[in-house]
This record gives C-alpha cells, structure tokens and sequence, in this order.
C-alpha cells in the first residue's frame, strides 16, 4: 500500500489494484476485514461490534438489576468473597461501565459507525466514504479504547480496590483525589481514544456527504437519515474536543500536579462538570439523532408515502443539534448556580421540545393517509415514537430547574434518558437492523422471529424502566447498590422487567442464525415502492464496490 | 417570683442529675429555697431554659433519651421518607407543596400531551393499514398544520414556564434566616455545624440495620446523630465539602444541593410539620455513596431551644457569652454589626469563624470590643 502516491485520488488509492477489475473481487480474508478500507465491510465490523459491547454492557446491567432485585447485597458480595464494601465500590465500576460501554461502545458504534458506513455512501450514490484509510483507522481505534475500559476494571481504583467507579460523567474529586489508582487513567485514555475515533469519523462523514453526493443530489434531495448522519458529525466534530480537553485536565490534574479541577490549588470542581455536559448535552443527541433518520426512512418505506415535511424534518435536526450546544447545565441545576443562569437554562431547554415535537408530528403524519404494513422495522419504529413521547414529555418536567431540584440524581432522571436512549436509540438501532437486514446480507429474516422479539422486547422493558418513575418520585437516588425497604416493590419489577426483555433478545439472536442458515434470499428492494432511496437501486447484497458509475438523480 | 424561679432552677438541676422529673423537683425546693441569696444570679440565667428542660422531660416520661442524638421524635411512616408508593413523597414546606403541585399540574399537561399523540398514532395505524387504505396519497406539505404544531407547543411551554419561574425565583428568595446549619460532607458521613449556636459542630453516621431496627427507624435512612431545627423556622443550609461531591436532600422539603469541595453553597427551608425527614446523599462519592443518609429532626422551638442547650453544653459553650456578644454589639457599635454581616455574606461560612472566635471568651466586655475591633477591621 506504501507505494501508492499520495497524488492519487482518494477513490483509486483506496481500492488499491483492484478497482480496474471486478468489481467484486474481495481481499482475502486478513486483508478484508482487518486492512479494510471498504465503507460496507467496516460497517459490518463496527455492527459486529457494537453488538458484543451491548451483550457485554447489558450482562452488565443483568447483575445490577440482580442485586436491586431486592434490598440488601446478595449478588456482587459474590464476586468479593462476601466482602460488603468491596460489592459497594464494584457496584460503582459496574455502572460506569455500563454508561460508557451503552453510549461509547454500542449506541455510538451502531447508529454512526454500523449504519453511518453501512448506509450513506448507498444513500448519496457513492462508491465509498470520501477519506477509506482515516475510516479504518477509526474503527481500529475503538477497539484498544474499549480493551482499556475492561482493562480498567481490573487495575487498582481507589485505596483497596480495583477499577474506575466514578460514574461515566468521571466527576472530580472523587475521579482525582478519590481514585489514585491507575483505573482512571485507563478509562480517560479508552475516552481518548474512542473520541478520537468518532472525531475522525466524522471528519470522514462531512466530507462525504458534502463533496460524493451523486449528480442531481442537492443537500435538500438528500435522505433524511444521511440529513441525520451529517448534523450528528458536526456535534461529534464540535464537542468531542471539548471533552477531550475536560479529561485532558483530569489526567493531569491526576499524574502532573495541576489542579484544574482541584479546589486546594485555585481551581474548580464544577468546571470540569460544565466542560463535561458542554460535550455530554450534544453526546445525547449524537446518539439519538442517527435514530431519528433511521425512523424516517422506515416510516416513510412501510407508509409508501414520502417523508411528510422533508424540510421541516431536515431543519428540525438542524436545530436540535444547535440547541444541544446551549442547554448542558440544565444537567446541573444542583450545583449551586445563580438563578438567572437556571432561568436561562429551564427556558432553552424547554425549547428543545419544539423542533422534537415537529418530528414526533411530522412522523405521524407520514404515516397519516399512508398505506401501511406492518413488518418488524416498522413495528419498531412505531415503538420508537411511543417510547421516545414517553421519554421525551418527562423530559420537559425535567428541564423546568425549580421542579428538578426534587428528581434531579433521583430514579425518575433514569427512567427518563433509558426511555430515550435505552428504548428510543436502541428501538431505532432494531428498526434499522430489520431494514437494511437483508440489503446488507442478502438474506431475509423471519418476521415471525422478528416480531417475537419486537413484542416481548417492548413489554421488557416497559416493565423494567417505567416503574423507575415511581420509585424517582418516591424519591430514590441513582448509583445506590441497596435501598430503603419501601423502594422494594418497584425495584422488583424492573428486575422482572429485565428478565422479559433478555427473553426477548432469544429470538433476535436466532433470527441472525435462521437468516444465515435457512433465510430466503433478499430481492433488490424486499420493500416495495415505499423504498425509494438509491441503497435499495442496487443488489443484495450491494457490489464490494457500487456505483462505478454515478446514478443522475432527477 | 423568686421562688418560683428557685424552683425551676432546682428542676433543671434534678433532671440533669437524675432524670428524675418534676416530683424531684418538688423534693428539692425547701433545700434550694435555702440557698437562695447565694444562687440568684445563676439562676435566673437559666430559668426559662429549665422550665423547657421540665416540659420536655414530661413529655418523655422516664424513658432514657440521650437529647445530643436529637429530641427523639419517632419517624412516622407515611410522612419524610419514601412510602412505596408512586407518589411524590408528602411536603412539609410551602415551596414543597407548590413545586409539588406544579409538578402535578405539568404531569396533567404532559398526560394529555402523550394521550393525544397515541390517539393520532393509534388512529393512523387502523385507518390507514394497507387493508383499509390500499392507495397512499402522496401528500407530503400543509403548511398551516406545520405551522400549528410549531405554534402550540410553543404556547404551552410559555404557559408552563410562567409558574416555573415564578417557583425558581421563589426558591433563591428565602426570608431572613432563624437557624442557620453547615453540612459538610465527607466520604461518607455528613458533619453538621451550628455556626449562630455557638459552632458546635457533630457527625452523622448510618445507623446499622440492627440499630435502625431496634430504634424503630428506617434502615439505610437513620443516623445516630439527627440534625435538629426548630418548626416554623427559616433554615438556611450551608452546604461544603472536604474531600469528593456529596449532595445534601431532603425529598419531603423539595430541597437538594450539591456539597463542592471548596465551595459554599445555600439553599433553606421552612418545614410546617414536626417529625424526622431523611434523605441520602444525591451525588456519586465511592463506595458508600448509598449509606449516607440525612435526618432531620423537626420539633418544637422549646426542644430546640433544650437540645441547642444540651449540644453546647457538651461543647462546652456557655450561652450566656453567646446572648451578650450579640446584643451589645447591635446596640453600642451599628457599623461593626453591619461590618461582621458583610464579612459572613462575602466569605459564606466565615460568620462561624467570628462568632467561634467571639465566643471563646468568657467575659461580655472583651467580646464586644473583639466584635468592635473586627468590624473596623474589615470596614478599613
């Protein structure tokens, strides 16, 4: 590879020899899958990913909910021979695993680096991502960050035990002073890492989708979920170093004796938090943005109706992800910030309700005078806007600061981001798994599975996060291992809850088996005229190498 | 007037002795009715202390109740923690109740938000199935719909944030300040600090399962050591820390406020009910994060008053130095009062230090000429 020049274009560099030849001639297996510069096969890598993460991250929270199942420590105490204060610190691991693995190493990977490779050079008629090398290159980098963050549960934490158990927002002090071990330093290198990863990725996403549309494409022809992939590249590329400065502080404040964040030397606790929710705020949407497009499409492909208000919809996303930049402190209304500041922040909150609402709306009412069908990406997508009204109304309690001092830190607060994130994000993350399912094997999927999973995965996990309102009320905090007697009831079940959902997860499992091994095999476009974008134009699976020659768009 | 006086002196004495009630009193007055010329200073000083000190022993009866742990209030079950039930947990401040209904009113609206959205849903999913609609109609603008439902929303949330300011606003707007309480955070236990009571200062430990039990409290939520505030009273709470972010809260006051190393934070209540209120620790500290509880006591201004007693009496502060350090100060020298409370409002917690500092003397006059010289001090 050393001997191509850097003079040649981008495309021929990245397809090496081969793109006179066939076009479906494919590197053997080393080179394919871990040289690979080919946006459909990384795509495949990051999805095969993600999903160990969330089988990984979700176990994880299979033993928190074990241990909530009832007061008293009865579940981790198994894991440190009994010892109560070492189940206490491994519950706080636990959690900030949890959190970083859900949002760093599945929903991310998933949405952006699965679908975002996967889908949007189809979408825009490219033959691949604009930078192939500067791709792989991202998806190399979040493995090792992901290997850090195991390894961090394994290395000295605080004084007797071992890994990070700071929660994944790494609060100092207790991420400073409260943990000299080497944990943390793990965890702010994995950050690094997977930040640098996304920051590249979305370097890569923005110059495609600006500089490889097909001829006729203007960005007001585009796909919605490429619409979606592009606002959440400019959040990636505009907060993620902000982030990156935060633990940048924290790591030295950590090893070289700054004290940023350290109020014995001039500095400021509550800095780091303001650095930390000016990228986290944004990080919220980049994860539920792509969500957004993918259940644009899908409800647009199963109404066989166009997108209702293209550009409203276009133009909401636009503006959530302005927004996103100006409302991060109403994640810390408890702080101690003056009142004006907590007036500003209720207001642009509450304004974020908006230009959501407009695309809960606009959904609805592409749906409205459709014909609709009922196939399991649309059964999720339908799921998705149950659950993200859901989430989203509780929401707009929330963002009100005089109301918040009461839930803010409490179980109502995660009730709330698991019904957009764990249920709006991950419903998005099925709906778009069962629609591009068979474009991206060629093989179909059984409904009958795929609906099994869609309905005991929906009842789950309303049992397990809706009771967590309850509780919120009843004023139980976040990040506790055991509980006051009276949150017993409702604590249980969410632990049911958790049960019927990996229950659930059976027949998703099979139907990936079913597909492989006895799937029929998927036409061009299994959709029907719903489906009108290009990625459904091509076979399926699409040519190692599509769009040799542009499509025109009209 | 003086025997009654003498009588009540001589109770305080008793129960302090023995916990003996008020027929030990009866028993010793012909002794101390005796000594009276010798005694009558001292006890006037302490005569409306002892006659709360005789209510409160009657109210307790011969029970044993160390009052340095708190008044003993028994926590009821249906009021200051959690019920198990889906409710927000009982208020007991006015800014509780009305957050709380605030909240209640926002849940409506929400309710009826989220219902006629699934009524939309619902209705587009059985009207316009494929069977019911097999020809899609290919209508993809209606500029004046778009235009509603960017309007309405935008009329409701105004709706809402009207009332929701007025509350916040409410909330930084507390009456001038009865009790004033520091809560200092620590991993993980929270140290309490009565700086306007002399500074005497205690720590708050969970109680063990076994020893919630057999106080009949409950588990997770009891400390040995309660905060005590009077009912009625304005509260403000200093809230720090020494080591990592704790939060101090109490769901049943509507209250919670981050504990930042280094910084001092305020918040305050007004609680209209007497009994015990608990709360945990509302930020992630490490490993004992959960078994941090807050409980405070709310009773009677007299139990106040006699526990206030009995905490500086095991600090050792005479209250007598405390009442005369105030009073000629305000009275003798008004800029180096207003001088001191400009120095506690720009250094938070500093009023502790002054007072602490004040206090350590035992003579009035060289206090009120320390509070004096500290006033013009910080006025030059």
């Amino acid at each position: 590879m050393a001997t191509n020049a850097p003079t040649t274009s981008e495309f021929t560099d990245a397809h090496g020899d081969d793109h006179a030849h066939d076009a479906d001639h494919k590197p053997a297996f080393f080179a394919r899958w871990f040289l690979s510069t080919n946006h459909k096969d990384i795509g495949t890598l990051y999805l095969i990913f993600a999903l160990t993460a969330g089988i990984i991250g979700g176990a994880i929270s299979g033993i928190m909910r074990a241990e909530l199942a009832a007061p008293g420590m009865s579940v981790i105490t198994a894991f440190t021979d009994g010892n109560i204060d070492a189940a206490y610190h491994m519950w706080n691991v636990f959690i900030t695993a949890h959190g970083l693995i859900m949002v760093f190493f599945m929903v991310m990977p998933a949405m952006i680096g699965g679908f975002g490779n996967w889908i949007v050079p189809l979408m825009i008629g490219a033959p691949d991502m604009a930078f192939p090398r500067m791709n792989n290159v991202s998806f190399w980098l979040i493995v090792p960050a992901f290997l850090l963050l195991l390894a961090s549960m394994f290395v000295p934490g605080p004084a007797g035990y071992d890994g990070a158990g700071t929660g994944w927002t790494v609060y100092p002090t207790l991420s400073t002073a409260g943990h000299p071990g080497p944990a943390v330093d793990l965890a702010i290198l994995s950050l690094h890492l997977a930040g640098a990863s996304s920051i590249l990725g979305a370097i890569n996403f923005i110059t495609t989708i600006f500089n490889m549309r097909a001829p006729g494409m203007t960005m007001h022809k585009m796909p919605l979920f490429v619409w979606a992939v592009l606002v959440t590249a400019w959040l990636l590329l505009l907060s993620l170093p902000v982030l990156a400065g935060a633990i940048t502080m924290l790591l030295t404040d950590r090893n070289f004796g700054t004290t940023f964040f350290d109020p014995a030397g001039g500095g400021d606790p509550v800095l780091y938090q303001h650095l930390f929710w000016f990228f986290g705020h944004p990080e919220v949407y980049i994860m539920i943005l792509p969500g957004f497009g993918i259940i644009s499409q899908v409800i647009a492909t199963f109404s066989r109706k166009p997108a209702f208000g293209y550009l409203g919809m276009a133009y909401a996303m636009v503006a959530i992800g302005f927004i996103g930049f100006i409302v991060w402190a109403h994640h810390m209304y408890t702080v101690g910030m003056d009142v004006n500041v907590k007036l500003y922040f209720t207001a642009a909150t509450m304004i974020i309700a908006v230009p959501t609402g407009v695309k809960i709306f606009s959904w609805i009412a592409t749906m409205w005078g459709g014909s609709l069908s009922f196939e399991t990406p649309m059964l999720w997508a339908i799921g998705f806007i149950v659950m993200f009204t859901l989430g989203g109304v509780t929401g707009v309690i929330l963002s009100n600061a005089g109301v918040d001092t009461y839930f803010h830190d409490t179980y109502y607060v995660v009730a709330h981001f698991h019904y957009v994130l764990s249920l709006g994000a991950v419903f998005a993350i099925f709906a778009g798994w069962y629609y591009w399912w068979p474009k991206m094997t060629g093989k179909m999927y059984s409904e009958l599975l795929g609906k099994l999973h869609f309905w005991i995965f929906f009842v789950g996990v309303n049992v397990l996060f809706f009771p967590m309102h309850f509780l919120g009320q009843d004023g139980m905090p976040r990040r506790i291992p055991d509980y006051p007697d009276m949150y017993a009831e409702y604590n249980a079940w969410a632990t049911y809850g958790y049960g019927i959902m990996v229950i659930g997860l059976i027949p998703f499992f099979l139907n990936i088996i079913y597909s492989f091994a006895a799937g029929k095999k998927a036409a061009d476009n299994p959709w029907g005229e719903g489906a009108t974008t290009l990625e459904w134009t091509l076979t399926s699976p699409p040519p190692f190498h599509q769009f040799e020659t542009l499509p025109e768009i009209k | 007037m003086g025997r009654f006086t003498h009588i009540a002196a001589a109770a305080a004495l008793a129960i302090a002795v023995s916990c003996g009630g008020v027929a030990a009193a009866q028993e010793l007055e012909p002794v101390t009715a005796g000594t009276a010329p010798d005694s009558a200073i001292s006890a006037e000083t302490t005569a409306d202390e002892s006659a709360v000190a005789m209510d409160a022993a009657e109210e307790m009866g011969a029970e044993e109740v160390n009052v340095l742990a708190g008044m003993g209030t028994k926590a009821d079950a249906a009021m200051g923690q959690p019920l198990g039930g889906m409710d927000i947990q009982p208020q007991v401040t006015s800014l509780g109740e009305r957050a709380n209904n605030f909240n209640t009113l926002l849940l409506i609206i929400m309710t009826v938000v989220t219902i006629f959205v699934f009524a939309l849903l619902i209705w587009a999913i059985i009207r316009f199935r494929r069977k019911a609609n097999p020809v899609p109609s290919k209508t993809t603008h209606n500029v004046a719909i778009e235009i509603l439902w960017t309007v309405v929303p935008v009329l409701i949330l105004v709706g809402i944030a009207v009332p929701s300011f007025g509350l916040l606003n409410d909330q930084y707007d507390p009456p001038e300040a009865d009790v004033t309480v520091k809560a200092i955070g620590h991993q993980w236990y929270w140290e309490y600090e009565y700086p306007d009571e002399g500074g005497f200062s205690f720590d708050a430990i969970m109680l063990s399962n076994e020893e919630a039990a057999a106080a009949n409290e409950p588990k997770l939520l009891a400390t040995d050591n309660r905060v005590v505030v009077p009912v009625g009273a304005t509260v403000k709470v200093l809230v720090t820390s020494v080591d990592v972010l704790h939060s101090w809260a109490i769901p049943a006051f509507w209250i919670k406020m981050d504990a930042v190393p280094g910084k001092i934070n305020e918040t305050w209540f007004n609680a209209e009910k007497t009994g015990v209120f608990y709360g945990q620790c509302s930020e992630l500290c490490g490993t004992k994060h959960g078994f941090m509880p807050i409980a405070v006591e709310v009773v009677e201004q007299a139990q106040y008053d006699q526990w206030v007693a009995a905490r500086q009496a095991d600090a050792g502060i005479d209250p007598a130095d405390l009442i005369e350090a105030d009073a000629p100060a305000v009275a003798t020298a008004d800029a180096a009062d207003v001088a001191v409370d400009t120095v506690a409002a720009n250094a938070g917690g500093e009023m502790s230090d002054l007072v602490e500092a004040s206090t350590a003397s035992p003579d009035g006059t060289v206090i009120e000429q320390s509070a004096a010289d500290s006033g013009v001090a910080t006025t030059e």
